[in-house]
């Protein structure tokens, strides 16, 4: 019976109300880009002029710790996902493993943007400084707590991997989690680009 | 009736549908005024009128809300109330408090009041929705405290569920962002800020947690289907919620003198706003097609399915409509607004609340099975007349707005206030018409508690 449901529901994986979610996020985000794309357009020296203040290096160090991070999440998925009813223990393990990498990326991408806006803040830019920044700050303020709640859903993920709690035919709030998590990461993929490279 | 504390919430609902019925005749009479300037003149001006309207709406909802919950909670928490004593006290000192408000914008001079009610003490009267005297006020935060406090035992010494969990959360932001109501600060700037605090957040946040929650009970109630089911999409509504409403406050921080990245904060998330009753549609339809019990009172489901419903197009569809900035910056403050007004209080709050008194008055009266299938159908006659009422006087209004707009605010050959009024006073016509229909619908409504049991239903 329950192996029925798990087959039935493969795609998409997680729970389809975490799709709901990832939709209306990207739709957000959209709207912010394209208001973004807008403005730009008619304030193109302004907004290269401002762009030049952004530390592109950290940016570009964030993307590729966002990328590993979703590739450890992916392996942990992996882990779950191959589970067979002998391999609960180990399988919970190595999925706890992936996952701690993944928070520690996720920890380091924040950290990373923290620094980032204190000296820009230290700079005296707000969100009234001019458009760019304020897309900039919209954008990656909002990003942030993206990237802050997808660590802590991680995190609750990991505490019930450590109490070997996902079974073969019961995984479907890990993919949840990842779902949401591997979201967090589209939207910088689209972001650091469009906000941080392009000119 | 499963716990005897629940009859507390009898004299609620009764008396949150006669505020009702007080509202809808007030709105008619500034109907009428918008026909005719002279109507009841010197009598009752019309800014007394539509304080009166307004502050009956807000009066009449949290009565229904609060009968509501009376009804709810010992059933969510398997528990009797707390103290059914002390919410029949609240009931009276509300009542009276209420009633006393409203002899007194109609029969003392506003500003003949606010010296009367210590105005002058803490300077919190004048203000859109919030005109109340300062001791009723301070009622209005004794009763809601008590009530809180109420519910908060009863859930406390009960079974907890979702329902409750956000229940309670709601109702304690209705009490938290009332206290704004105190707060008026010279700069007029500010001030708008803290008045949105109070009337936005009620209205696009903590009151569609309670909403979300009345609906998902009821519709556990009349479907049958699985609790774990329910309160998935009520987490996902209200996280929807609270995500786009509290941003959603920019909306009104256009043009008003605050900087201008709320056009884009307030224009962006507020369009994620109807989403969350898009998805109680979808809730509503889908609990009611999975359904696992035919319930004999078929006229709970019809109003859930309506609230949903209607407070998508009422809320969602016509708020979305001006929420833009670039759009909002036309339609500020025109009919387009009293449009939009009026169908998503309607269609969100009032049927809510007659979803609440359909599904629990029966019960009450003794007929678990719900009124006869006379009663139900005079009921759902009534429902009908209401809701092509309301779409009629917002499509109305909408006609006005639009009238008004391109009369005040588009192009360069702009007319003045009064001629433009006079170019609308047709469509004024046909909006007191539906108006007339909405109150008929009331009455009709009214009628269908006194249609007699059929004997061979019991």
């Amino acid at each position: 019976m329950s192996k029925s449901i798990t087959v039935k529901e493969k795609y998409p994986p997680g729970d389809f109300a975490i799709w709901i979610i990832i939709y209306v996020e990207l739709v957000t985000f959209a709207l912010l880009f394209l208001g973004y794309a807008f403005s730009r357009r008619s304030h193109i020296e302004m907004f290269n002029d401002s762009q030049l203040l952004l530390n592109q290096t950290s940016g570009f160090i964030n993307t590729l710790i966002l990328i590993t991070s979703s590739y450890f999440v992916v392996k942990a998925v992996k882990s779950v996902t191959s589970m067979t009813k002998e391999s609960i223990k180990e399988s919970n393990l190595r999925a706890s493993k992936w996952l701690l990498y993944a928070i520690m990326c996720g920890i380091a991408f924040l950290v990373i943007k923290l620094s980032e806006f204190i000296h820009i803040f230290g700079q005296g830019i707000t969100l009234s400084t001019n458009k760019f920044f304020m897309f900039y700050l919209l954008l990656t303020v909002f990003h942030f707590m993206h990237v802050l709640l997808g660590s802590i859903i991680l995190f609750n993920i990991y505490k019930k991997t450590k109490i070997h709690g996902y079974m073969p035919d019961d995984y479907k709030g890990f993919e949840t989690g990842a779902s949401y998590w591997h979201m967090v990461d589209l939207l910088w993929i689209v972001l650091f680009p469009l906000v941080y490279i392009i000119r | 009736m499963k716990y005897t504390s629940q009859a507390v919430a009898k004299p609620y609902f009764i008396f949150a549908l006669i505020l009702l019925a007080g509202e809808i005749l007030f709105g008619l009479l500034m109907g009428i005024q918008y026909i005719w300037g002279d109507f009841l003149f010197p009598l009752i001006p019309f800014n007394v009128l539509r304080m009166v309207h307004t502050n009956l709406l807000i009066v009449l909802l949290l009565f229904g809300f609060m009968g509501a919950t009376y009804y709810l909670v010992p059933e969510e928490t398997e528990t009797e109330l707390w103290s059914p004593k002390l919410a029949i006290i609240t009931f009276w000192v509300f009542a009276a408090a209420g009633v006393a408000t409203i002899l007194g914008y109609l029969f003392v001079p506003y500003a003949e009041l606010t010296e009367l009610t210590f105005n002058n003490l803490l300077p919190t009267m004048g203000r859109e929705f919030l005109e109340q005297p300062l001791p009723t006020k301070v009622g209005i935060v004794i009763v809601v405290l008590s009530y809180l406090l109420n519910v908060t035992m009863t859930v406390i010494k009960g079974r907890k569920t979702v329902i409750t969990t956000v229940l309670l959360t709601g109702l304690l932001g209705l009490a938290v962002f009332f206290l704004f109501a105190f707060y008026v600060p010279d700069n007029l700037i500010m001030d708008k800020f803290f008045w949105w605090f109070t009337v936005h957040l009620w209205v696009e946040a903590t009151w569609e947690l309670i909403l979300g929650a009345i609906l998902a009970f009821v519709l556990i109630k009349v479907t049958g289907v699985d609790r774990e089911h329910i309160d998935k999409w009520l987490y996902l509504i209200i996280a929807m919620t609270m995500v786009s409403g509290i941003l959603g406050t920019g909306h009104h921080f256009f043009y008003m003198g605050a900087p201008e990245y709320w056009l884009w904060i307030g224009s962006i998330s507020s369009a994620v706003e109807p989403l969350p009753f898009l998805l109680m549609i979808l809730f509503a339809f889908t609990m009611a097609r999975d359904r696992k019990i035919k319930h004999d009172n078929e006229m709970a489901l019809t109003w859930a399915k309506g609230t949903a419903v209607m407070g998508f197009i009422g809320a969602g569809v016509w708020g979305f409509f001006h929420t833009l900035a670039p759009v909002n910056m036309f339609t500020h403050g025109t009919q387009l607004t009293a449009a939009h007004g009026h169908l998503s209080f309607y269609g969100a709050y009032v049927m809510i609340i007659f979803t609440m008194i359909s599904y629990a008055m029966p019960i009450l009266r003794g007929r678990p099975h719900g009124n006869c299938k006379k009663a139900q159908k005079v009921e759902l006659a009534s429902f009908w007349i209401m809701n092509i009422g309301m779409v009629g006087l917002t499509l109305a209004l909408s006609a006005a707005g639009i009238v008004q707009i391109l009369d005040q605010r588009v192009g360069t050959e702009l007319i003045g206030f009064m001629e433009s009024q006079e170019s609308i006073a047709g469509i004024y016509m046909i909006r007191a018409g539906f108006g007339v229909l909405v109150f008929a619908g009331l009455l009709t409504y009214f009628y269908s508690f006194f249609v007699k049991e059929e004997p061979q239903q019991a």
